[in-house]
């Protein structure tokens, strides 16, 4: 079942791909092949590929169950949260949020969790940013 | 010869203070990475690339960094397969069945022990091979034309969709996914843009690292959240810590095949160091027959998969550094790694860039001999890292892995985007969909692309030149049979076993 539902949402990806690449427009080319035909050939093998899996799936996929899927979904709003306050807040800052958030995910306790990411924000901006030259934000919000 | 003089001028780039104390790092670095549970090769090269780009190593240190770890990471693997039965990567699987009754038979030091040797055997046996081949290769490769390249990048997409697990089609899609992530933004030849739907981020289409972090570091963040496995199942290492000579005499000959057998897998693209351990583990179980003790602590059935998966995983640089067409996933993550650099990987890499390929592969040597060194007195330190806990390392990759990324693309989108193909991967991989032919579709698409567009160029638009040559004509016929053959194997053992 699953793979039949990535099977057909797929196919609605290939179907956009080519309208998007047919109606491109191409002021000129020099070469007997332009932009288009390596993109829609691509999305037409995808589509083969993907009605193969329509016709015949594999056996059902064991998704994660409420508690666990409820966790997950928690990881990843964290994890969009992180990327979008990353410069924001800076480096060390919204580290140490994360790194709490995650291991609480992960079954921490709160305060190992939390010196863990202390230390982690601070010491990884020290090393990273000043040591190793790998420019890292402080944040915005400081000024 | 040549080569050694080569040889030579490569052990002193990869000698240099700064290269060798790379090596080490990462040696030590990829052993932690692969004795976890979870995370492998593939995972520990995509996390530390960034970081190495980010902190400006030059070329050839960074991918002996990476080489490293790499290595480190086929020697890792073997620890928590031993101690834990749990694989730490996938070329360790077969490693479980005779080294978990082993250790728990009090004989984990020799199990340890034995396939240390036999990891550093395998991997200086292809080591030697890619110094003796490589240049050979590429100096063939020369000869390619565009119609010819395009031919061996089809016949690599269709070696790993055979070869990979049982599913051609996943396997396939998965290539084509990645090759059409590639097409994102503005197209070199005509300066249109493709399929950036009007998102200036966009237009420069999607990088690299964000595709490798978040397919390989994101996805296994999420992937690991349900995977549980019991701390408390590690044996402890007692008795013996090193095999005797008549273990050493019994494992030796099964070393030297499954090293021969493994470095000719890892040549073929596509085939990793799974399917490597795997053929070798069942040919010497076979050739042993009954006075084996395969499956109950057999050290044959240790020496064979380590030998194997090590020469394998050596291996499959001479397709990536000779045709830059990669071996396995983890090589698609170097050449792209190359290709960050600007530097064109194929047959002239050879020729225009010696220190970069000699110093490579002169750190494969300097890299087996530091973990084999490294990986027996330390083994207890090792081990111990199986303890760390996931509340704590799963933060720290997460950490890393952002670092990475925005030292080299500072910016929110390419974050996001990263979190965003972190989940496609985790949908993908619960899907059973292989995630290293995406990454060598993506990696493999700039190329693939611009040589059908050259080959059509000289021929006027007449596709009929993509089957030209002679050697053209054999690379398609490769990859049919690379696709087909499979299929007809399944098919006959399905009708004989519908006979019986």
């Amino acid at each position: 079942m699953s793979d039949r539902i990535f099977a057909l949402a797929w196919l609605c990806v290939c179907a956009l791909i080519i309208t998007r690449m047919w109606l491109l427009d191409v002021p000129f080319a020099y070469e007997p092949v332009g932009p288009k035909a390596f993109p829609l050939i691509l999305a037409v093998l995808m589509a083969a590929c993907s009605v193969v899996l329509l016709a015949r799936p594999d056996g059902d996929v064991a998704w994660p169950q409420l508690p666990l899927l409820g966790k997950g979904a928690a990881l990843v709003v964290v994890l969009l949260a992180y990327a979008s306050f990353f410069e924001v807040l800076g480096f060390p800052l919204s580290t140490a949020v994360m790194v709490l958030a995650v291991s609480r995910i992960y079954g921490g306790r709160t305060i190992p969790g939390a010196l863990t990411g202390v230390s982690i924000g601070v010491l990884g901006y020290l090393i990273f940013d000043r040591l190793l030259q790998v420019s890292l934000p402080i944040g915005r919000i400081w000024g | 010869m040549d080569s050694f003089s080569h040889l030579g001028q490569g052990f002193l780039v990869a000698l240099q203070p700064v290269n060798f104390l790379l090596a080490a790092i990462g040696c030590f670095t990829g052993t932690v990475l692969g004795l976890l549970p979870g995370l492998g090769p593939i995972n520990g090269v995509a996390i530390l690339l960034p970081l190495a780009f980010a902190m400006h190593l030059p070329p050839e240190s960074a991918l002996i960094l990476l080489a490293a770890v790499y290595m480190g990471c086929e020697y890792g693997g073997r620890i928590s397969a031993i101690l834990l039965n749990v694989p730490g990567d996938a070329g360790a699987i077969m490693t479980t069945i005779d080294g978990h009754p082993m250790a728990q038979k009090g004989r984990a030091g020799i199990a340890l022990s034995i396939s240390a040797v036999s990891s550093f055997a395998g991997a200086i046996t292809a080591t030697i091979g890619i110094a003796l081949f490589a240049p050979l290769l590429a100096k063939w490769a020369l000869k390619f034309g565009p119609a010819e390249y395009f031919a061996l990048m089809v016949f690599a997409i269709a070696t790993m969709g055979g070869m990979l697990g049982g599913k051609p089609a996943k396997a396939l899609l998965g290539c084509f996914i990645g090759l059409s992530m590639a097409m994102v933004g503005i197209d070199s030849g005509t300066g249109v843009y493709r399929l950036t739907f009007g998102n200036v981020h966009l237009s420069d289409g999607i990088q690299f690292i964000v595709v490798v972090i978040g397919l390989f570091a994101i996805s296994e963040i999420l992937v690991l959240l349900e995977r549980t496995y019991v701390g408390s199942q590690v044996v402890k290492v007692s008795g013996r810590l090193l095999f005797n000579t008549k273990e050493l005499l019994l494992a030796a000959m099964t070393v030297v095949r499954a090293s021969l057998m493994g470095f000719g897998i890892g040549i073929l693209p596509g085939a990793g160091a799974t399917v490597a351990s795997a053929m070798a583990y069942t040919t010497e179980k076979h050739l042993a027959g009954e006075e084996g003790d395969f499956g109950d602590g057999d050290v044959r059935g240790v020496a064979a998969p380590e030998a194997a998966n090590n020469a394998s995983a050596c291996g499959s640089f001479i397709p990536m550094l000779t045709l830059g067409v990669p071996g396995s996933g983890t090589t698609a993550v170097m050449l792209g790694a190359l290709t960050l650099y600007n530097i064109t990987p194929g047959p002239l890499l050879f020729e225009n860039q010696p220190d970069i390929v000699w110093g490579l592969i002169a750190s494969l040597f300097i890299a087996n001999v530091i973990l084999v060194v490294m990986n027996i007195p330390l083994i207890g330190m090792f081990t111990r890292m199986l303890s760390i806990p996931n509340w704590i390392l799963v933060p720290l990759i997460t950490a890393v892995s952002f670092i990475g990324v925005y030292g080299v693309h500072s910016g929110t989108f390419d974050l996001v985007l990263m979190v965003v193909l972190g989940v496609f991967g985790y949908i993908l991989r619960k899907l059973n969909f292989p995630t290293a032919p995406i990454i060598l579709g993506f990696v493999l698409a700039e190329l693939m692309e611009q040589n059908l567009r050259r080959a059509l160029a000289i021929s006027d638009g007449d596709p009929g030149i993509l089957f030209d040559s002679g050697l053209s004509i054999i690379l398609w016929g490769m990859a049919a049979a690379a696709l087909l053959v499979p299929i007809f194997l399944r098919f006959r053992t399905r009708r004989a076993a519908a006979a019986k």
